[in-house]
């Protein structure tokens, strides 16, 4: 292997290494500093004898005239064995419990393969979160791509935490993991998480690749794509079903930024550079099922809306890649309501095929529709009362206010630890539509209206 | 020619030298992987190459073979029913030849080389013929005849020509063209970035019936036109699409999935073989062609793709076809584009777009249009294009939005408002247009009725009116409103919720005819003349308000197609509601 001494320049991530030859794109790298330190980096650019590196762990230390620089042969990959399961590892892929390396079975590249759109299944099975306002109003189906969108202070890492521990597929005993991918977050989050998998035991079945938010921004770029390339062999070559939560995607995004302004890339809007949404979306699309593999891939991926705003390039792009959105509402975290997940806004693309008779119960679409709708106008009712003084609204008006405050207090509330089945939720959803009259329920068959609405009424 | 090589990778960008010779948009082979790349810029030996596939491990010194072709698809039978990628590569071969996921490197012809084709001839041996007359026909689906064409620059006296099963390298037909004998075969292949030739453009007179009504009685398309669909994430673009694709009158559907979800593809490709064409009760696919390059397959294929659909379309325009392409979504195609830009270092326009943005979609749209094909018969083809846009935060001063709202003639622009209050299709009457009224008119007065075209105004008018009256309402009370106002409210939340919206997911609501549309309205806006009269003869409000037969028109739209008369009752019964009145 040749070893160069020849870095002409260091510019933030960057280092070019010049009179080079035989190099590849996006070939590995190791950086040799002064002392014997070895740091990591991936070719950007090959031109001619130059080549442009960016180091993962950032260049601070490094030296022009000292630093050595090797070229490895072979792309950037994860070694993969079922023993990764219960481990927990650094943004770059190495053991961060105290345990040994494990012995891979196999190297993958970790920037995967695209799914071949033809070998894809489409997503039907129904996941229980044990959360109402995500399991009755916005399902999640295995398969699907459903991120929460939030925002700094709201307690997204809670509701994260939470959906890791209660997530499962309803009347079956499967091959069940969660690769958690941690970007930029805190010494304390990271620790709130593993103390929480821990209590809970779902560290048992759990691989975790965590980069905390003081070591460099920039192996962040690879975190995400090594959860999923070891969800990927979980997956499809064990045949496990995988829960993978990327937590948060907007520093994700933001070390993206740091590399393109340090290659003086033409920005897009707000800096971010042109190509966000396909590096995105080659994050996001590695979820999925295929035609005839036991197992599949669902992804929560997690980010922090800057001033909660939806239209900022981050959500803005990921809600174009993703089957919908959770959003968490900064209003229902104010009155106490935890979690404080705004069901408006939020959507589960994939739900229509998720739910029903034989998956959760037939009355769920209706009956998720015809909430949606009550809540709807019981906050337009607010509004209204808001403006003109409550005295100013109809009976009906007075009526939906009331739901909606109902809704949200015991519909949505729930405790951090509650693991609500979705008949509980559903018969809550039943409960709280027995305040509005019968002729209002426009959204419900009749057949469901006598058998919940009524019967129901009568046996309790 | 000397061998080209390496000297620089950037990403999907690869520089090579000892190009001397190669021509822009020539497509190339890259290293020992034959990667499949396109020359997008020449500098004097030196020529910038976009890869369509993957390029790590790829460096500096491996060899580029140049092709000297420009980047081409095959056109042929076995093009109906399949699905491909950016580069017109069967995603089904694909998948037998390297399993779940696409590696790369591989090379695959678009059309199967083994099938045996019945080829009919329409022409004897003798027949004077030149370029796009047909030779004769295959049947390549119950739905589908494919026509076989004299190829490009042939003219001449045909020799041999027979009947039989072929394989489409076989030859079917022999001219003479030029003093040349021609063996002709039955697929040719075209350079995506050219449009094909024809004899004459028209203008479009005949909508596209796309069976949703708010697009075809207030927003209608022509076969032969263009519209935009932009709208956020989340206002259902690609739902709109799907109906389209599912529903619309084409003979021939190309739907573009360009750079957008893979679970969302994955759905379209196996619901289409599952749903019946509504006006031939076949699977739909037997008249569909896929091209899928999802967010996270190459970009630099996703920047070729819509232009590979749009070949593809017109070569079945060119049989006198009418052909309807969609592309969802035109956003991620700029994007394409503008990634490629930035890695040639050229100077940005607006957003970081190449300045040449406005006209690359110009270019694009200007490939739709009613045309006299090529060929002796003078028969007439027409290719209809409808491109997605997802603006970022759905803001439609992006500047793809803008640049396609200057080519194209009709806009239906979505409104997350709606949608989010779940009224679907969320196409806001406000925002959107269509140009095309005038063009239809004749064609509905003809097939449909007289009056349609005016409905259809007053509906607007109605629902031009319902936004000023709200805006009065909410600024001094519902209260200041007289009865004939109150009464315009009632009709317009009449045509939005009974008839503009429309449920995809339902079994009959999904689907809508002309004539049924014009019925619907028709009913609803006669409600709303006999309740005005009887408002201006003294009645009340609210007993016009309560008759019952507005509980009936909430649920025409879920009269069945094969019992439209259920709407002479209703007519009946609002002339009663006449009779009564004047008692």
């Amino acid at each position: 292997m040749k070893e160069y001494l020849t870095i002409s320049n260091i510019s933030g991530p960057l280092v070019i290494v010049e009179r080079v030859s035989d190099v590849k794109y996006a070939e590995l790298v190791e950086v040799e500093f002064l002392g014997g330190q070895i740091r990591r980096g991936k070719v950007l650019e090959v031109d001619r004898d130059k080549a442009l590196v960016q180091v993962f762990e950032g260049t601070q230390g490094l030296d022009i005239s000292a630093s050595k620089v090797r070229f490895l042969g072979r792309t950037q990959t994860l070694g993969v064995s079922e023993d990764l399961i219960g481990r927990i590892f650094d943004g770059k892929g190495f053991p961060r419990d105290g345990a040994p390396p494990i012995i891979p079975k196999e190297r993958l590249d970790i920037h995967g393969f695209p799914i071949n759109p033809q070998a894809r299944d489409y997503p039907s099975e129904f996941i229980q979160t044990g959360i109402s306002s995500i399991d009755g109003m916005n399902p999640l189906v295995r398969g699907q791509k459903l991120p929460l969108f939030s925002g700094s202070g709201l307690p997204h890492i809670k509701i994260t935490a939470q959906i890791v521990c209660q997530a499962k597929v309803l009347g079956k005993e499967e091959k069940f993991s969660v690769v958690f991918g941690a970007m930029g977050i805190t010494f304390e989050e990271a620790n709130f998480f593993i103390k929480d998998f821990k209590e809970t035991g779902a560290i048992e079945r759990l691989v975790a690749f965590i980069n905390l938010a003081d070591e460099p921004a920039i192996e962040r770029i690879s975190t995400p794509r090594l959860a999923l390339s070891c969800a990927e062999y979980l997956a499809f070559s064990l045949g496990m079903h995988v829960l993978v939560i990327l937590i948060d995607m907007s520093f994700y995004a933001e070390s993206l930024r740091e590399i393109s302004a340090a290659r003086k890339e033409v920005p897009g809007r707000r800096g971010y550079p042109g190509y966000l949404y396909t590096d995105l979306a080659t994050i996001y699309e590695r979820a999925g099922r295929i035609k005839g593999k036991a197992g599949s891939i669902t992804l929560i991926p997690v980010l922090t809306m800057p001033e909660d705003d939806k239209t900022h390039p981050v959500p803005d792009l990921t809600g174009y890649v993703t089957e919908g959105q959770i959003l968490i509402s900064r209003e229902l975290y104010r009155k106490g309501i935890y979690p404080p997940i705004d069901v408006l806004p939020s959507l589960s693309r994939l739900k229509d095929k998720g739910i029903g008779k034989n998956k959760t119960r037939e009355d769920h679409s209706d009956l998720l529709n015809q909430l949606y709708a009550c809540y709807a106008k019981g906050k337009e009712a607010k509004e209204l009362a808001v403006i003109l003084g409550e005295a100013a609204l109809s009976d009906l008006d007075k009526l939906y206010l009331k739901f909606a405050e109902r809704f949200e207090s015991e519909f949505v509330a729930q405790s951090e630890r509650e693991n609500r089945g979705i008949q509980k939720t559903l018969d809550i959803g039943w409960d709280l539509l027995r305040m509005i009259p019968e002729r209002e329920l426009k959204r419900v068959r009749e057949e469901f209206i006598k058998r919940y609405y009524h019967e129901a009424k009568d046996q309790s | 020619m000397s061998q080209a090589k390496i000297v620089k990778v950037s990403g999907s960008l690869v520089v090579a030298e000892g190009c001397l010779g190669a021509r822009m948009y020539d497509t190339v082979r890259v290293s020992n992987e034959k990667l499949m790349g396109e020359i997008v810029e020449l500098k004097g030996d030196l020529a910038s190459i976009q890869v369509y596939e993957e390029t790590s491990g790829i460096g500096p010194g491996e060899e580029v073979y140049l092709t000297g072709e420009p980047l081409s698809v095959e056109l042929g039978p076995g093009l109906i029913g399949s699905i491909y990628d950016g580069i017109q590569r069967p995603l089904d071969i694909i998948r037998i030849k390297q399993g779940d996921f696409i590696k790369r490197g591989l090379e695959i012809p678009a059309l199967d080389r083994e099938k045996l084709w019945h080829f009919k001839p329409r022409l004897k041996p003798d027949s004077l013929v030149e370029e796009g007359d047909i030779l004769g026909e295959i049947e390549e689906t119950k739905l589908v005849v494919h026509k076989i064409l004299v190829p490009p620059k042939v003219k001449g006296k045909i020799l041999e020509i027979s009947e039989g099963d072929f394989k489409i390298e076989d030859t079917i037909a022999k001219i003479e063209s030029e003093g040349e004998i021609l063996e002709i075969k039955m697929f040719q292949r075209w350079p995506v970035r050219r449009e094909r030739s024809t004899k004459e453009k028209l203008p479009p007179t005949e909508p596209l019936t796309t069976g949703q009504r708010v697009i075809d009685t207030l927003f209608p398309i022509t076969k032969g036109g263009t519209a935009c669909i932009p709208g956020p994430f989340g206002s259902g673009k690609t739902v709109v699409m799907h109906e389209v694709a599912k529903w619309s009158d084409a003979q021939i559907i190309v739907y573009c999935a360009c750079g957008e979800r893979g679970n969302e593809t994955a759905d379209l490709l196996l619901t289409l073989p599952q749903l019946k064409d509504p006006y031939t009760g076949r699977p739909l696919m037997e008249r569909t062609v896929v091209i899928a390059n999802t967010s996270n397959m190459p970009v630099a294929a996703r920047e070729a793709s819509v232009y590979t659909a749009v070949t593809i379309a017109e070569y079945f325009r060119d049989m006198g076809y009418s052909v309807a392409l969609m592309a969802d979504s035109t956003s991620r195609w700029a994007e394409a584009l503008r990634e490629i830009s930035g890695r040639l270092e050229e100077m940005p326009g607006e957003e970081g777009y190449p300045a040449y943005l406005s006209t690359r979609i110009a270019e694009f749209y200007e490939r739709a249009g009613k045309v006299v094909c090529l060929g002796g018969d003078l028969r007439i083809g027409s290719l209809t294009v409808m491109g997605a846009v997802s603006p970022p935060g759905g803001d439609l001063s992006d500047p793809v939005v803008q640049a396609t709202l200057r080519v194209v003639k009709a806009f239906w622009g979505l409104d997350d408002r709606l949608a989010s209050s779940r009224h679907f299709p969320a196409i806001n009457w406000l925002l959107s247009y269509s140009l095309y009224h005038e063009n239809i008119r004749e064609f509905l007065a003809k097939n449909i009725s007289e009056e349609f075209t005016e409905l259809k105004q007053k509906a607007m008018k109605i629902l031009e009116l319902e936004a000023e009256l709200l805006e009065i309402a909410r600024l001094i009370g519902i209260e200041s409103l007289s009865s004939q106002e109150r009464l315009i409210l009632e009709t317009a939340k009449s045509i939005r919720e009974d008839f503009l919206h429309q449920n995809a997911f339902h079994e009959i609501d999904t689907y809508t005819s002309l004539k049924k549309q014009y019925l619907m309205l028709k009913v609803i806006l006669e409600l709303h003349q006999i309740s005005e009269e009887s408002l201006k003869k003294g009645r009340d409000l609210k007993e016009v308000l309560e008759l019952p037969i507005r509980e009936k028109i909430s649920k025409i739209k879920y009269i069945l197609e094969d019992r439209l008369d259920e709407f002479r009752d209703l007519e009946e019964e609002l002339k009663n509601e006449r009779v009564s009145d004047h008692l």
